[in-house]
């Protein structure tokens, strides 16, 4: 039997003012009918481009694609335009990241996936719209018919993602070609969307290659793992031989740098607990909004850091962790409730009198790109907080920057550089650099690693803990990811709507989580080992019914 | 909605009332003596300070003003010297120049402005969105390249340049149209419709140039995203691509500025009605500034001021309807 998949000695080039990037290197594989592969690898090693070619997509884009894939018997790079429409979503169909943007704003979800159905299985509107309707229920959609007229703007994100199946599912496609299909997820939609794709597949017996930078996600999900750096092969194998007992040092590095939840903790030192808290807050209550349309972001958040404590929050989207940070450092007003720092109430101290303290309470954000003014060099950037701080003397400001950006790793000589210059990581430490340039006691760090790769993420995270040990600073870790969370804190608080459900050491958070929602999200996180993935779907659904 | 609409006619109201505020201050900074102007070029020093007292002049301007407003809100009374005229709200006045009432005066001209606009409207959105969606598709093309050289060369040529072009080409050499003439369209509707078929172009032309650029940005701007890529991967073919999904993109912002557009054409396509002899508020405007006609100016300027502010509060609307993600507060 020939496979449905061929990839015979594939290279994508794409030319870049003069000079090409070469995506994808002589990359060969084959996918058997029914069967699951993944393509892992880190940002920029040429998965996505991959999965692009499987449909033709660098067709008519000026990509230069060399050697040959075939999908379904067709040869995807000589195909003519009608058999090409045919291969896209009739054989092979894709599911995308970002299922925000992944659907046309304009026009209802049923009316979507309909005018797909059209294109491959023609028939009348009508018939089309019931198709839609159908997968929509297959995928989940509560009362799909209503549902189905629905704008994309009106669903959530795991609704969208569920929309982007349905559409996917369709034309009943040999060959689904996923990629990062649960990225942009809360990691309990996300094992949602990873249930729903594993018994989808198990009944239509669907192909899937599944491009993915979660090695757990690909644990969860697929029998054979295809491990791709710099647009080569590393490492293929079966899912749990690949990730049980990888070969190559690159797999074994990548599979190290991934955070667990079995994975070591933080050496229980008794630094929390000594003395007053940094910071303390007492009921902190936040509503944006008047009257009856007002929204309560954040109610009764009670937590207290200590100098040289980490205290991590955890909680999914909307839960109202960004809304807390940026209050414990006073960028937004709590409504209500108090903020103690260093003894001083702080919660409702005028902006004048809040300035001088405002050096010492620092915040790095999430997006390292976003949180850099793209117009003025990094260097400019981390010296901003210096000369809010009343430095006058050029030549003391430079040296001070030299020294934060040596302190973060980076070169000193790099004080003219741009953010575009730099990659993600690299970004992030400007951002910690221009936090430490105010010489803080507390820093709140607002999803600081969640758009790294894990080998950056490993060392984003490194750094803040050394300078924490050096300077004893008060570090508030904001993430969704809670392996991360676990590895990198002391204390844990976990928020679901607007509250802390639960806080305490990591050992307890973690070891035996008392309040129900914790222990879903626990079981929502995708564990590295594949002979525990049917185990885990099963003790999922049971919280689901509980 | 309703509550949304409420508060910017609220607001409406305001910037109405600074907006008068404004012509009737830039006015009386301005040279000339409008009595003299009202009374004629014979008139003795007696006869202007007459004319003077007559038109209320003498009073001061915040006076002035004040009647004004009674005028708009409530009517006022006139006397001409010899009997006493009503001039029902909303009253803008009576013209120094023709003693005619300022409201009923703008009544008798919007028609005219209404017709031109409304036609170089669909001009300008046939044209326009249809060159931009043209050179969208064919983006790198010769094709692209030209019609980027017209729509350039378009915007680049002031209006009367491009009217007088077309009324030489037509009228003059080749001899297809008479020379326009303005009739209403009460009248005869088959002949409103070839004398302003020129002022149409002219301005609905001029006026493409940007919507071609309008509808090409926005289009291949659409056409970059990811929703795009969606359906070309399920094999939707490249012109529905285009037409249904990026298109779609580039409906809101076109709704938003004609909107915009058409409202402050209202107060006159100044240029286009001076060069085709339209009797249209642009026309009575120039005329009112000439004259130094404060009532009509401001009459003018008021009318023009809400349709304006009425456009946006319109464009609004229309924009929260083409893009459903829009929440007007």
């Amino acid at each position: 039997m020939t496979p449905l998949v061929e990839v015979t000695d594939l290279t994508v080039e794409f030319a870049r003012s003069g000079d090409p990037v070469r995506a994808v290197d002589g990359l060969s594989f084959t996918l058997d009918e029914g069967r699951a592969l993944a393509l892992v690898g880190e940002s920029g090693s040429g998965k996505s481009t991959v999965a692009g070619a499987l449909l033709g997509l660098h067709r008519g884009t000026g990509a230069k694609v060399g050697g040959t894939v075939r999908v379904g018997g067709i040869d995807v790079g000589t195909a003519g335009p009608g058999e090409l429409r045919r291969l896209r979503g009739g054989v092979a169909a894709m599911v995308f990241q970002d299922p925000l943007s992944a659907l046309d704003p304009y026009y209802a979800v049923g009316d979507q996936i309909a005018e797909v159905y059209r294109v491959h299985a023609g028939g009348s509107r009508r018939a089309a719209r019931a198709r839609a309707v159908e997968v929509l229920g297959r995928v989940g959609i509560a009362d799909a018919a209503r549902r189905s007229r629905s704008r994309p703007h009106e669903f959530s994100g795991g609704m969208r993602q569920r929309a982007l199946l349905a559409m996917a599912l369709a034309c009943e496609p040999r060959l689904l070609v996923a990629d990062e299909p649960t990225t942009a997820l809360d990691v309990t939609v996300q094992a949602q969307i990873l249930d729903l794709l594993h018994e989808l597949r198990r009944e239509t017996g669907t192909a899937l290659l599944l491009v993915t930078h979660d090695v757990g996600v690909a644990a969860e999900s697929v029998d054979e793992v295809l491990v791709m750096r710099a647009g080569r092969q590393i490492e293929r194998g079966p899912v749990d031989g690949v990730l049980g007992a990888p070969a190559e040092s690159y797999t074994r590095r990548l599979l190290a740098a991934v955070p667990r939840l079995d994975g070591p903790v933080r050496a229980p030192e008794d630094r929390s607990r000594k003395g007053e808290p940094l910071l303390e807050a007492l009921d902190l209550r936040k509503e944006f909004g008047r009257g009856g349309k007002a929204v309560t972001a954040v109610e009764g958040a009670s937590l207290a850091v200590h100098a040289g404590e980490t205290l991590g929050v955890v909680g999914e989207s909307g839960s109202g962790k960004t809304t807390l940070g940026r209050m414990l450092v006073r960028l937004l007003d709590p409504t209500s409730g108090r903020l103690r720092y260093g003894g001083t109430e702080i919660g409702a101290l005028p902006e004048r009198e809040l300035r001088h303290r405002r050096r010492e309470l620092q915040m790095v954000f999430q997006d390292p790109v976003a949180s850099l003014n793209p117009r003025r060099s990094v260097g400019e950037s981390i010296a901003d907080p210096l000369r809010v701080a009343g430095e006058r003397d050029e030549t003391r400001i430079r040296a001070r920057v030299r020294e934060l950006l040596d302190r973060v790793g980076l070169d000193p000589d790099r004080y003219e550089a741009y953010p575009h210059e730099f990659s993600g990581g690299q970004r992030q430490r400007v951002g910690i650099a221009r936090a430490l340039a105010a010489e803080p006691r507390l820093i709140v760090c607002d999803e600081p690693v969640s758009a790294l790769d894990v080998t950056t993420q490993a060392q984003v995270t490194a750094l803040l803990a050394e300078l924490q040990a050096e300077l004893g600073l008060g570090l508030v870790f904001i993430a969704h990811d809670l392996a991360v969370v676990r590895q990198v804190s002391d204390r844990v608080a976990v928020m679901r709507a607007g509250r802390i459900v639960e806080q305490g050491t990591v050992t307890e958070v973690y070891g035996a989580p008392r309040d129900p929602y914790t222990r879903q999200l626990l079981a929502a996180v995708p564990s590295l080992d594949p002979l525990r993935a049917a185990e885990r779907r099963e003790r999922r659904q049971e919280l689901a019914v509980a | 909605m309703t509550r949304f609409v409420l508060k910017r006619l609220a607001g409406a109201v305001l910037v109405l009332l600074a907006l008068s505020v404004l012509v009737y201050s830039l006015f009386y900074l301005a040279p000339g003596d409008p009595a003299r102007l009202a009374c004629g070029e014979r008139c003795n020093p007696q006869q202007i300070a007459q004319v003077r007292e007559q038109l209320g002049l003498n009073e001061s301007m915040f006076t002035q003003y004040l009647h004004f407003l009674q005028g708009v809100f409530a009517g006022r009374d006139y006397s001409t010297g010899t009997a006493v005229v009503r001039c029902d709200a909303p009253c803008l006045g009576l013209s120094y120049q023709s003693d005619q009432q300022v409201t009923r005066l703008v009544l008798e001209r919007l028609p005219a402005t209404a017709s031109l606009v409304v036609g170089a409207l669909v001009v300008w959105l046939v044209v326009g969105v249809g060159t931009g969606l043209l050179s969208a598709l064919r983006r790198g093309g010769p094709t692209e390249r030209i019609l980027t050289l017209l729509t350039l060369a378009g915007s680049g040529t002031p209006v009367f340049i491009l009217g007088l072009l077309l009324l030489m080409a037509v009228c003059a050499y080749l001899q297809w149209l008479p020379f326009p003439s303005y009739v209403p369209f009460g009248e005869n509707p088959e002949q409103w419709g070839w004398n302003l078929l020129l002022p149409w172009l002219t301005l609905g032309l001029f006026e493409s140039a940007k919507y071609a650029r309008l509808t090409r940005s926005a289009t291949l701007e659409t056409l970059a995203e990811d929703h795009i890529r969606t359906f070309r991967a399920y094999g939707v073919s490249e012109r529905s691509v285009v037409t249904r999904h990026a298109l779609r993109g580039a409906v809101p912002p076109v709704i938003a500025i004609s909107a915009v557009d058409l409202g402050s054409m209202f107060g006159g396509a100044v240029l286009t009605e001076s060069l085709f002899g339209i009797p249209g508020l642009g026309k009575t405007l120039i005329d009112g500034v000439k004259a130094i006609d404060l009532p009509v100016v401001v009459g003018v300027v008021m009318v023009t001021g809400t349709f304006v502010v009425l456009a946006n509060v319109v464009a609004d609307l229309l924009y929260a309807a083409a893009d459903r993600r829009v929440v007007l507060t």
